[in-house]
């Protein structure tokens, strides 16, 4: 699979705060990748130097094998952005601003685009309304239309979906899974967790400057995540003696933490032989947010 | 090529939507200048012997004009564009530094011209004007245009707030352009004035502007040509730089 972005030792530093302390990463041209990391990991510096707006103290980014340095004009032609920020030119409706986007990247008659783009983000009843009069989740969805004007193989969106309702979340998502389906590679980050775990087929952990964690959602959510088992006990005999070191009692039900599917069976079978009456058992599924703290409390300094 | 026709088009239809405020606005504030101006020494003052003054304002007006707006033209676009974040659109796409100077500068030439072609036509009612070498009123607005833009793209870059930006209009552009002979010949000045006003470069422009209408200056047209073309190379060297290291566009 060839690379669709390639980040080799990149280091940033402002002042006494390193940004970015080396990193390194590949992502394959047709993934749907996921940045994630606390506030001030890392994620929005190393965003911007790959579209250029910073530039790194070492170490080399390409888009679609394009440095983004010495080759800026290819490498910003692949790339498509939503920045963090809701941001918007006050003196220009949607279609103007779509189609100046368009011109900056070298296309001048874009309008059957443009409009596809426009129907495909329910904005076409707003086309020539004025940026200043829409609603931020209209303006978060023109930002979404300017990343594509140019039809970038490489899609970055940062934190597309901050302060978004749910409705927009959901057309947003269909949307941006529709491009990832005709190729489009996708880089993500958010703060919803959830988000990433539904979307994201690989995912990259920053913390302080530094990839803690990469590796497929999946793998990840297997390496790292426990079982939780949660249960209620009926009136008769206590909890056995062994179970209750390892059990947290919960607004009166106890839940147990497991490495592994098979313990379950195990637990369950010595409170059978205990005479324990087991109610409203409930088996909890790994989440993406538990890996992440553990991942981040790993990564700590010491 | 589109890149940067797309900019400059941008740039230029920004002030033009709103036209009451970045044309009308300084047409009518010249105006008011002419009208108290020449009402109060029309009678008492002629200069070079035989222009009257209300003919010798009024092309100092209109370039104080070209200059005022081409400065505000290209530093309150990009003020305004970092300070509500969408210099962000321009800094994402393939646009070299050569033709992100080129396209701010030019339009901000756009505007100066714009306006001073307007102060031009409603300051023509007043009094019957000469035209006598055109080529010069030309070049002069051109490269007067030029030098106000280029420092107005390097005070909107270096400005990260309104009032830094306001600083720089108040205490740098405001008394170079006022004290330039705009309102005067310096021929009326004191001597130690007239050596003073020798060292703005403003004075050359405006000087060499109104030599295009009366065929008459305080100074020869090729030397103020000249500091005025040095003037803008100087300047445009120095905005090309900071563009190309990306000072506080790219950190």
């Amino acid at each position: 699979m060839a690379t669709a972005i390639s980040v080799r030792q990149v280091a940033k530093r402002y002042g006494a705060v390193e940004a970015l302390a080396g990193v390194d990463l590949a992502v394959d041209q047709g993934e749907f990748f996921g940045l994630l990391g606390p506030n001030g990991a890392g994620k929005t510096t190393l965003i911007s130097a790959l579209a250029g707006l910073v530039r790194p103290d070492r170490g080399r980014i390409e888009v679609m094998g394009c440095d983004v340095i010495d080759d800026y004009r290819n490498a910003r032609r692949q790339l498509g952005v939503v920045p963090q920020e809701l941001v918007f030119d006050p003196f220009f409706t949607v279609r103007e601003t779509l189609t100046i986007q368009s011109g900056y990247f070298g296309i001048a008659n874009n309008a059957g685009w443009i409009d596809e783009i426009l129907a495909n983000l329910d904005l076409t009843s707003r086309a020539d309304t004025n940026m200043r009069a829409l609603s931020g989740g209209m303006k978060r969805r023109v930002l979404v239309a300017q990343a594509l004007v140019h039809r970038p193989p490489v899609i970055v969106l940062d934190e597309p979906t901050a302060g978004v309702d749910v409705e927009l979340r959901r057309t947003l998502w269909q949307f941006i899974r529709r491009l990832n389906r005709d190729g489009h590679t996708i880089i993500l980050t958010t703060h919803y967790l959830e988000e990433a775990e539904d979307l994201c087929s690989r995912i990259a952990m920053l913390r302080a400057g530094r990839v803690v964690a990469l590796d497929s959602t999946a793998n990840l959510l297997r390496r790292f995540s426990s079982r939780v088992l949660k249960f209620r006990l009926g009136p008769g005999p206590g909890l056995p003696e062994a179970l209750a070191r390892r059990a947290t009692p919960a607004e009166g039900a106890w839940t147990l933490l497991f490495e592994h599917q098979a313990e379950i069976e195990q637990v369950l079978a010595q409170l059978r032989l205990a005479g324990c009456a087991v109610e409203d058992v409930e088996v909890g599924k790994p989440e993406l947010e538990e890996v992440f703290i553990r991942v981040m409390k790993d990564a700590a300094p010491p | 090529m589109i890149g940067f026709r797309t900019l400059l088009y941008k740039e230029v239809l920004r002030f033009w939507k709103v036209g009451t405020q970045t044309v009308a606005a300084p047409v009518l504030t010249a105006l008011l200048y002419l009208l108290i101006f020449s009402h109060v020494l029309e009678a008492h003052v002629r200069v070079y012997g035989s222009v009257a003054y209300t003919a010798f304002l009024i092309p100092g007006l209109v370039m104080m004009s070209v200059l005022q707006n081409a400065f505000a033209n290209s530093s309150s676009s990009l003020i305004q564009s970092k300070v509500t974040g969408n210099i962000i659109f321009v800094l994402l796409p393939p646009i070299s530094y050569r033709e992100f100077f080129a396209a701010y500068v030019i339009a901000a030439i756009v505007r100066g011209l714009v306006v001073g072609g307007g102060v031009l036509a409603a300051t023509l009612w007043f009094t019957p004007l000469d035209f006598a070498y055109p080529l010069w009123i030309l070049v002069f607005a051109l490269i007067g245009g030029g030098v106000l833009g280029s420092l107005g793209v390097v005070a909107g870059i270096w400005a990260d707030k309104f009032d830094q930006l306001a600083a720089f209009q108040n205490f740098l552009i405001m008394p170079l352009t006022f004290l330039s002979g705009v309102f005067y010949s310096v021929h009326s000045l004191p001597t130690f004035w007239q050596r003073v006003s020798h060292y703005n470069p403003v004075f050359y422009m405006i000087d060499g502007f109104r030599y295009g209408f009366f065929g008459v200056s305080d100074v020869s047209p090729w030397r103020s040509l000249a500091v005025a073309a040095a003037c803008f190379a100087v300047l445009a060297t120095l905005t090309l730089l900071l563009l190309k290291r990306g000072y506080k566009l790219r950190s």
